[in-house]
């Protein structure tokens, strides 16, 4: 086991690494101009000059990177010479926008970005498994089909369209709920928790409906192929209680899929969920990539993506590591 | 199994057992001994191949009702798009033109909004009006549809290019081929599309802007079929190199080897023919993947902007100003419309699967 670990750990520091290297190359090569994009309206060439400089795009590719990695160890001076200012460890980077430090942008953005994974988490697993576990228990009946049914058409749903449509109905016609505002970070705000729950309940939905649709199908294939197997028929010749049947062997064995795909999307969760964000004008890390794609604010973007994909990486490291402790036949693969 | 295809929908939901040697091995044929009886009926003969693969399909999707519908609906919209010249021809208007006289949009109480004659269906405008600009809504969907479409269909074509080609290499050469392209494989399906995407869009446009791909409303097409091309391909690859991993080893690539084929000509005669089956199958499920990518990114304001319509830039239009709240008609043109071709692409997807990946459709 230890082994295992020490080898997992080993090729998440290697992939880490490689993704932060690529996603740097994408972006600092990518554009035709970083430095043009940097300076801004009312640009003249010796200020694009003076913005080369100062984001140190006179020096060779790999200094740059490795520049911007030392920034993750100690804090580092960035800007041009003579107008220099410090970017506190742990430094991305400054925005262009408002020459703030990243990651003071990405902490503020985080907490909102939390709540919406929180919630949304709970409700579409809830309501994906249970669902899913309801309609293999009943395969083939009415229920078993209409719950199939209901999967096929909400992994169907655009994000846009459902959140739009939520909002449409529940904040403007209906009144039932307020439109989100930002003032509602954590539930341990001064408003308490049941006005976060209002707050964040629709852009959960919006979520959910879609997530769910598809844990909906994965536990309700598993469990049938679960179902079906020989040491289910045991228990049930051993005599045992239907429910224990279904609950302590059944589900054990046949929930493993459906832990996988959480490990993963929780990661993919946490890197914001760009258009529910959006749409809910949650300010989140999604909300602030969009903001900030679209003003070519490149250290910005830069930095999201990059947490993004290492949230994703870990994630799946940890979903792994898990496996590896439930199932002793992972480890020696 | 029946699992979603992969980076479903917007959220782009991750795959289990994707980005990792997870041991879920969701739909992916892991070991050769499972991977084995799938490439069966396909092995004998390359030569008929393509055709009995189709064939096998029609013949599962006419069974069905649902299959056999979504067909039909796919078909329409697709004639739809094709059409769409014609059709708004015919109905008189085109998506460009634009008109805000007080006799067709209103100039007191909401400014910008359609007037009743304008609003909803008529005969001179078949879907009504645009709000603020007052151009034909009918035109815009119908233009729009073969914007998204094209984006979808040519960023799946690159997609299943490049996953196909790379996937077969892997599985068949092995080695230090196969360990470097599975380690590209991981990194692309550990970075999150959307942002990704999103955040690349805009970078792509800058660079494209001053070559012949830049040109006008194609900057943005152009872009949209590359990045969304480029970021796809990783899971079909995946998928496409368990199974070549069995398909080597069988009798009719040992076969053409000992005729002194070429490694080359193997992998494009005997490997990848061998392989359409799945191509085929996580081809038709990233289609549905990519119009909804399409919508999202022209939706956020950095795929098709205006005037060039899509489906995206609709719902980005119906969203801005709010205009989906004075009317959810708005919103409701091109979101029926979206979510009615990617339910029916996703059914239509899910069809081709049960009938040509034996493994998935025990249920």
């Amino acid at each position: 086991m230890i082994r295992f670990i020490l080898r997992r750990s080993g090729s998440l520091i290697l992939l880490l690494i490689a993704v932060s290297f690529i996603t740097f190359t994408l972006f600092q090569l990518g554009p035709a101009d970083p430095a043009s994009a940097a300076c801004g309206q009312e640009c003249t060439p010796e200020r694009v000059a003076e913005a080369r400089v100062a984001l140190g795009m006179d020096q060779p590719f790999l200094v740059q990177y490795a520049d911007y990695m030392r920034g993750l160890v100690a804090p580092r001076m960035i800007g041009a010479p003579g107008a220099e200012s410090v970017c506190q460890w742990p430094c991305l980077g400054k925005s262009f926008q408002t020459n703030e430090d990243v990651s003071d942008i990405i902490g503020r953005s985080l907490p909102y970005t939390l709540s919406m994974a929180i919630g949304a988490l709970v409700l579409w697993t809830v309501s994906g498994v249970g669902l899913g576990l309801l309609a293999a228990l009943r395969k083939g009946s009415a229920t078993d089909k209409f719950i199939v049914g209901a999967a096929s058409v909400g992994v169907s749903l655009p994000i846009p369209v459902t959140g739009l449509f939520l909002l449409l109905v529940f904040v403007n016609q209906l009144h039932l709920l307020p439109f989100t505002t930002n003032e509602i970070a954590s539930p341990l705000g001064p408003q308490g928790p049941w006005a976060w729950v209002l707050n964040y309940l629709l852009p959960w939905i919006a979520l959910a409906v879609l997530f769910s649709a598809s844990y909906i199908r994965v536990t309700r294939t598993n469990m049938i192929e679960t179902f079906g197997e020989d040491f289910i028929r045991t228990a049930r010749a051993k005599g045992l209680a239907p429910r224990t049947v279904t609950f302590k062997h059944g589900v054990r064995a046949g929930i493993t899929p459906v832990v996988t795909m959480l490990g993963m999307d929780i990661g993919l969760l946490l890197g914001g969920a760009v258009l529910t964000e959006q749409i809910f004008s949650v300010p989140g890390l999604g909300f602030t990539a969009v903001r900030a794609a679209i003003s070519g604010d490149l250290p910005v973007t830069m930095a999201i993506t990059m947490l993004a994909a290492f949230f994703v990486i870990v994630a799946n490291v940890v979903v792994d590591l898990a496996y590896a402790a439930i199932d002793p036949r992972v480890r020696l693969q | 199994m029946n699992r979603a295809p992969p980076l479903t929908q917007l959220q782009s939901t991750a795959e289990p057992g994707a980005a990792s040697s997870s041991p879920a091995g969701n739909g992916a044929p892991s070991g050769r001994s499972k991977a084995a009886p799938k490439a069966g009926p396909a092995g004998e003969a390359a030569p008929v191949e393509a055709r009995s693969l189709l064939a096998t399909a029609w013949l599962r999707i006419r069974r069905s009702r649902i299959a056999l519908l979504s067909l039909c609906v796919v078909v329409a919209i697709v004639l739809f798009a094709i059409l769409a010249p014609f059709l708004s021809a015919v109905s008189g208007n085109d998506p460009f033109t634009s008109n805000t006289s007080p006799e067709v949009l209103d100039d007191f109480e909401t400014p910008g909004l359609p007037l009743p004659g304008y609003m909803y269906p008529s005969a001179g405008h078949w879907l009504g009006v645009e709000p603020g600009l007052g151009r034909d809504l009918f035109a815009r969907l119908a233009h729009g549809g073969q914007v998204s479409l094209t984006i979808a269909l040519l960023s799946t074509a690159v997609s299943v290019v490049l996953g196909t080609v790379l996937g077969a290499a892997a599985g068949y050469f092995g080695g230090k081929t196969d360990a470097i392209i599975s380690r590209i494989m991981d990194l692309f399906l550990a970075f999150p599309h959307l942002l990704l995407v999103l955040s690349l869009t805009p970078i792509l446009q800058s660079r494209l802007r001053d070559t012949p791909l830049g040109q006008g409303s194609f900057l943005p097409m152009a872009s949209l079929v590359i990045i969304l091309g480029f970021f796809g391909w990783a899971y079909l690859a995946r998928i496409v190199r368990g199974q070549v991993l069995s398909l080597r080893e069988r009798e009719f690539v040992e076969a053409a080897r000992s005729f002194g084929a070429s490694h080359l000509s193997i992998l494009f005669r005997q490997v990848i023919p061998n392989v359409m089956g799945v191509v085929l199958v996580y081809g038709t499920m990233l289609i549905p993947t990519n119009i909804s990518a399409e919508a999202a990114l022209s939706f956020l304001g950095v795929g098709v902007k205006d005037p060039t319509p899509s489906w995206g830039q609709m719902l980005n239009a119906a969203q801005s100003g709010n205009w989906y709240l004075s009317d959810p008609w708005f919103l409701a043109v091109p979101g029926t419309m979206l979510i009615v071709t990617v339910l029916a692409f996703n059914l239509l997807g899910d069809a081709v699967r049960d009938a040509l990946d034996p493994k998935a459709s025990r249920h």
